[in-house]
């Protein structure tokens, strides 16, 4: 894909440019389109309807008169906040989610960055969002803001762990942390994707690493930081507008990276299920994109069937129910790929 | 030990279960009536907005007195002898001009104390609930069907036929001074007439109270 900029445009920076900008026009789309989801899914489960008036159809365009009227709101900043912090927080923490999207491969023949530590790097910067998370609770000068902070960095940097090892049984069968070199692994039918090899280890893998993940996106039942009847709204309370937007954006934007790594890791990313059937990088965007949904919808069906925990059994199931059984995967795998 | 794995196996298990009741339930009919679309029946007799069939009023004020809230003001004009108001659905004869019947409808309390104290039973309450305005003003109903010309005749002719009477009583007086002033005509107007009087207009009746749109 940059091959072909580059022979339309001379500039190598305004390649690099438009390469870096194609996952935001994915994004941006996507973020609208999920809460509007998340509104419709959650409203269905609960027997309503959801919003149903803007735009006609089922309310479609509802999120998109939330995000004009977020535009339109004053930008508003505590007289007790530490301005320049509390400025820069959402900026750190889009900026941490969106950094994840360059190493990850929406087709064969795109992904941002082509780096061959790309999972490591993902890992590596996801990271940021939490000192986002913590800058914005702190600077916001606000109680509940400071408890959210710490509650997520404390969720994150634990559930950092399992999710690591889970990944690094996926890596020792690759022995790679390209993950187009992964996707492409994968390729043919969907018995070749990871998920179904070295049963049961990857599996458990998996699912260690879809629970650790929701909680590293402080998705319900790992919502504490954000807990609605606890701490008014965790680290974002004193956001208003188009910064908390930004917040907002971030962690869809997060949820849908987790989703992708998901997808890449163990369904076979941009692969076709059906072996040559409708594969080629075209299709490849839409098998991607489609895999991620599908994490996303679980994600969402997951919100609204589960209460939320509390913090002592956050850590419970952090460190000793996913981690020693990520230990498990890791082990099993590794013996496995050394022996068999 | 063994409880460590019961539980690990019981969490996945119900989590499992609960997804499976969420997920038939984003198949049930949502229960959420979209309100301006689809209306719910009311029940036969639902309390809603007064409405006061004004042909039919006696101008009898049992009405404003029930009122707990005192949102109905009545004003009436005695009619002369000579004038004929009409008869009632209900049979009552009319004697008083009703020039004003004003029901604030904002401080209406739905409590319809009002309606069976009516002795035409010209004071319902309808299933008409939606009525909001953007000027309280508006929410004050006028349903006399007099316009301002006319009340303000009818007020002066029973002025003048008063007038008329305490200068014929006068008058009597004056030529018999012996006899007992009575007069067939204070018979009739039994009761002392504190406002002025009114004469017989044709009326023009409108049902819609003048408030509402």
């Amino acid at each position: 894909m940059d091959q072909l900029l580059q022979k339309l445009i001379s500039s190598d920076v305004l390649v690099y440019l438009i390469i870096a900008v194609i996952p935001l026009l994915w994004v941006i789309p996507y973020a609208l389109f999920a809460v509007w989801l998340e509104r419709k899914v959650s409203a269905h489960m609960q027997d309503r309807l959801g919003p149903m008036r803007v735009g006609g159809w089922h309310g479609w365009a509802q999120t998109i008169a939330d995000i004009i009227k977020l535009l339109q709101k004053e930008d508003i900043v505590p007289t007790a906040a530490d301005k320049r912090l509390f400025t820069l927080a959402p900026f750190v923490v889009f900026m941490g989610s969106y950094a994840a999207f360059a190493a990850i491969p929406f087709s064969s023949a795109y992904i941002g960055s082509g780096v061959n530590i790309g999972l490591f790097y993902i890992i590596a910067v996801s990271s940021l969002v939490v000192i986002g998370l913590l800058m914005a609770g702190w600077a916001s000068n606000n109680k509940w803001s400071l408890f959210g902070a710490m509650r997520s960095a404390a969720q994150i940097v634990s559930y950092e762990i399992p999710t690591a090892l889970a990944l690094l049984a996926v890596v020792m069968i690759a022995g790679s942390l390209d993950l187009q070199e992964m996707n492409r692994q994968q390729s043919g039918w969907f018995w070749n994707w990871y998920i179904f090899h070295k049963f049961p280890f990857v599996f458990l893998a998996f699912v260690i690493y879809f629970v650790a993940s929701l909680a590293e996106v402080n998705r319900t039942p790992f919502d504490i930081p954000e807990a609605e009847s606890e701490l008014v709204a965790g680290y974002h309370t004193e956001y208003s507008g188009m910064k908390f937007a930004l917040f907002f954006l971030a962690e869809y934007a997060n949820m849908f990276a987790v989703s992708a790594i998901a997808s890449s890791l163990f369904l076979g990313g941009w692969n076709s299920p059906f072996g040559d059937f409708l594969s080629g990088p075209l299709w490849g965007v839409f098998w991607f994109l489609s895999k991620g949904m599908f994490f996303i919808f679980i994600q969402m069906w997951l919100r609204w069937t589960l209460p939320r925990l509390r913090v002592d059994q956050l850590m419970y199931v952090s460190w000793k129910v996913l981690t020693p059984w990520a230990f498990v995967c890791v082990v099993g795998v590794g013996l496995w790929v050394l022996l068999g | 030990m063994k409880r460590y794995f019961k539980d690990i196996f019981a969490s996945i298990w119900t989590i499992l279960i609960g997804m499976k009741v969420t997920f038939k339930h984003l198949f049930v009919p949502a229960v959420t009536i979209q309100y301006p679309d689809v209306k719910l029946k009311l029940p036969e007799r639902a309390r809603n907005r007064l409405y006061v069939n004004i042909d039919d009023c006696i101008g009898c004020d049992q009405c404003s007195m029930a009122c707990p809230v005192d949102c109905i003001t009545i004003e009436t004009v005695k009619s002369l002898p000579t004038d004929d108001l009409g008869v009632t659905s209900t049979g009552h004869k009319k004697r008083l001009w009703v020039t004003r019947f004003d029901i604030d409808i904002a401080k209406c309390c739905y409590c319809g104390l009002c309606v069976p104290p009516c002795p035409t039973e010209c004071i319902v309450m309808t299933d008409v609930y939606e009525f909001s305005e953007f000027d309280r003003r508006n929410l004050i109903y006028n349903f006399s069907a007099m316009a301002p010309a006319q009340v303000v005749d009818a007020r002066d002719k029973y002025a003048q036929w008063e007038k008329d009477q305490a200068a014929k009583k006068a008058a009597a007086a004056a030529a018999k001074p012996s006899a007992p002033a009575t007069n067939p005509a204070d018979a009739t107007q039994s009761q002392p007439a504190p406002r002025p009087v009114g004469v017989p207009r044709p009326q023009e009746s409108d049902p819609k109270p003048s408030g509402s749109t």
